[in-house]
């Protein structure tokens, strides 16, 4: 094997882990679009919250880390439960755009907060990972190809994650409940369902997978700080786009596109590397001129 | 001791806005009979029963659910105190299957068996859902889509059904069927509130009906005598 071929499949294991992680958070943006038709600008901030929860968890309660993830997930998924019940909900009649104003201010508020209250310095979980640290550096060789260890458990969690998700939406009670919502709210709630709550949920399950992407993601780039979600979660807005928002599979297949794409342009042409962000930019420009509601997106989304 | 009375709507007034829908009216459905609103479009049908359900709230008014005040109460706490309704344009969830909208309805039930026996009683009222089960709602036909709403709103064992049109747009002979299914819930034991434009077969199986006119109810009496009243028959059966 020649170095070209070695340095591409080691990229493609980057592309899917980083493409992974977009699709963790795009599901999160793209489930709350498709039920309240507003885009959650503060959810790249849940994610950063979460890293800060599992961080604070370990450092502070001494959690070991795993349990430490676990606290984070429940933790951010009701952070995600409070933002809609505080922020959104008092919204639901009113026009999107004041949902939409209110979803920055509320992406402003926790960045402050985390600046407040964590400090805008670099925090990192190498220190509290002790001896278990190593984890981060540990790589695999398959003849001349070597893969750190993590970038595979990333995407196998990643992978293990998204299945449990598609399975809660499409295979459960309150899956069944929220796929209803989204086609319509006030026919829903004559089935005797609190749809407040089943929206709540929506939020608080994407927040948990905001939690998910986002300690693996603060694992991948060792170092964190109060803005960490806003890049990877524009990244996963603009996937979110690409697949076709409201759409979970368009997520899926958008967040993964897009991290494939990124990381193989690279790759391919080491010398764009500064202009990696814009790329994502330039994506959500042709998706939008070509086909405005994305790869797997509806036509048009008619609200009755 | 039960109310004699299942439902009973005082004085309601509805505004959209500065729209003035539904004027004072007042409406009894005895517990058990098939109770009937006409009217032409505008009148304030829709309305009315989107408030008993609430959907919208009133300004005014009472409505008396077995002896308790509902008014303005949230739709899904209305739905668990026993009413179902069976929305104007069907509104089935088109990206769900019939069984998944089937199970909608019952949703908020736990009795899994007695799930089972109702599922199986819908099916021998719409053998024709029965074949269509793991189908997407939005690709059924018109009819089947009506009686699949009918369906999902008998799922949830309502005490108080509620119809808004249920033969609008369907062909003669599944009008028929519409009505004679409504007739068999009837008589086993739920109470219906019907919505018609359908004057003449909405009547006839009525034992009661109101007319509404622009918010008012300008005529009531039981189905049949309304059914022979001249007012009706020009504005309502275009005789
Ligand atoms: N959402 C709304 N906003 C504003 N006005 C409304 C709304 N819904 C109904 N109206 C008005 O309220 C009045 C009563 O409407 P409603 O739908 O209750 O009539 P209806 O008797 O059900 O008529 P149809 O037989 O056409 O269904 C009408 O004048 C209608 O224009
Ligand atoms: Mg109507």
């Amino acid at each position: 094997m020649n170095l070209n071929s070695v340095l591409i499949i080691q990229n493609l294991f980057n592309g899917l882990m980083v493409g992974g992680l977009y699709a963790l958070i795009a599901v999160g943006y793209t489930m709350v679009y498709g039920i309240l038709r507003l885009i959650n600008f503060a959810h790249g901030d849940i994610m950063t919250m979460g890293i800060y929860f599992a961080f604070y968890a370990v450092v502070l309660m001494k959690m070991p880390f795993f349990l430490g993830v676990i606290f984070s997930i429940f933790a951010t998924a009701i952070l995600g439960f409070l933002v809609d019940r505080i922020a959104y909900k008092p919204l639901r009649n009113a026009p999107r755009i004041s949902a939409l104003i209110t979803a920055i201010g509320m992406s402003f508020f926790i960045e402050s907060f985390a600046v407040v209250f964590f400090g805008s310095n670099y925090k990192s979980f190498l220190k509290t990972l002790g001896s278990n640290s190593s984890i981060i550096f540990k790589t695999y060789k398959i003849g001349k190809i070597i893969i750190p260890q993590i970038t595979l458990y990333v995407i196998l969690i990643t992978f293990f994650t998204l299945l449990i998700l598609f399975y809660i939406v499409y295979k459960t009670k309150i899956g069944m409940a929220m796929r209803a919502i989204s086609a319509d709210i006030p026919t829903t709630s004559l089935m005797g369902i609190n749809v407040d709550l089943v929206i709540g949920f929506t939020f608080a399950l994407g927040s948990a997978l905001a939690a998910i992407a986002g300690v693996m993601w603060a694992l991948r780039y060792p170092n964190f700080y109060p803005y960490t979600g806003f890049n990877p979660g524009l990244k996963a807005f603009i996937a979110a786009v690409f697949g076709g928002i409201g759409s979970l599979q368009g997520a899926v297949l958008g967040g993964f596109l897009l991290g494939l794409i990124e990381i193989m342009l690279i790759t391919l042409f080491p010398s764009v590397m500064q202009y990696k962000d814009a790329f994502a930019f330039l994506i959500l420009i042709l998706i939008l001129t070509i086909k405005p509601s994305g790869l797997l997106g509806k036509r048009s989304i008619v609200k009755v | 001791m039960q109310n004699e009375n299942i439902l009973e709507i005082k004085d309601l007034h509805v505004y959209y806005g500065s729209i003035h829908a539904v004027k004072g009216i007042n409406v009894i459905v005895p517990r058990g009979k098939i109770i009937t609103l006409i009217g032409a479009n505008g009148a304030g049908k829709t309305t009315t029963l989107s408030c008993i359900a609430g959907l919208v709230k009133s300004k005014r008014g009472e409505i008396i659910f077995n002896g308790n005040d509902i008014t303005n109460k949230p739709s899904h706490i209305v739905n668990l105190a026993g009413i179902a309704l069976v929305p104007e344009g069907r509104r089935i969830f088109p990206n769900l299957t019939v069984y998944e909208n089937l199970m909608m309805g019952a949703y908020k039930r736990k009795d899994k068996e007695k799930i089972k026996q109702d599922l199986e009683w819908v099916f021998s009222l719409f053998p024709r859902l029965k074949e269509r089960i793991s189908q997407l709602g939005g690709t059924l036909s018109g009819g089947e889509q009506q009686m699949l709403a009918i369906s999902r709103a008998l799922m949830s064992k309502p005490q108080l059904i509620m119809m808004d049109e249920p033969s609008l747009g369907l062909a003669p002979v599944l009008v028929d069927e519409v009505f004679d299914v409504i007739k068999k819930i009837n008589s086993e034991g739920t109470t219906v509130l019907l919505v018609e434009q359908n004057a003449v077969g909405a009547l006839s199986i009525s034992d009661f009906g109101y007319v509404l006119e622009t918010g008012r109810i300008v005529l009531e009496g039981p189905g049949e005598e309304l059914l022979k009243n001249e007012e009706v028959k020009k504005a309502y059966l275009g005789i």
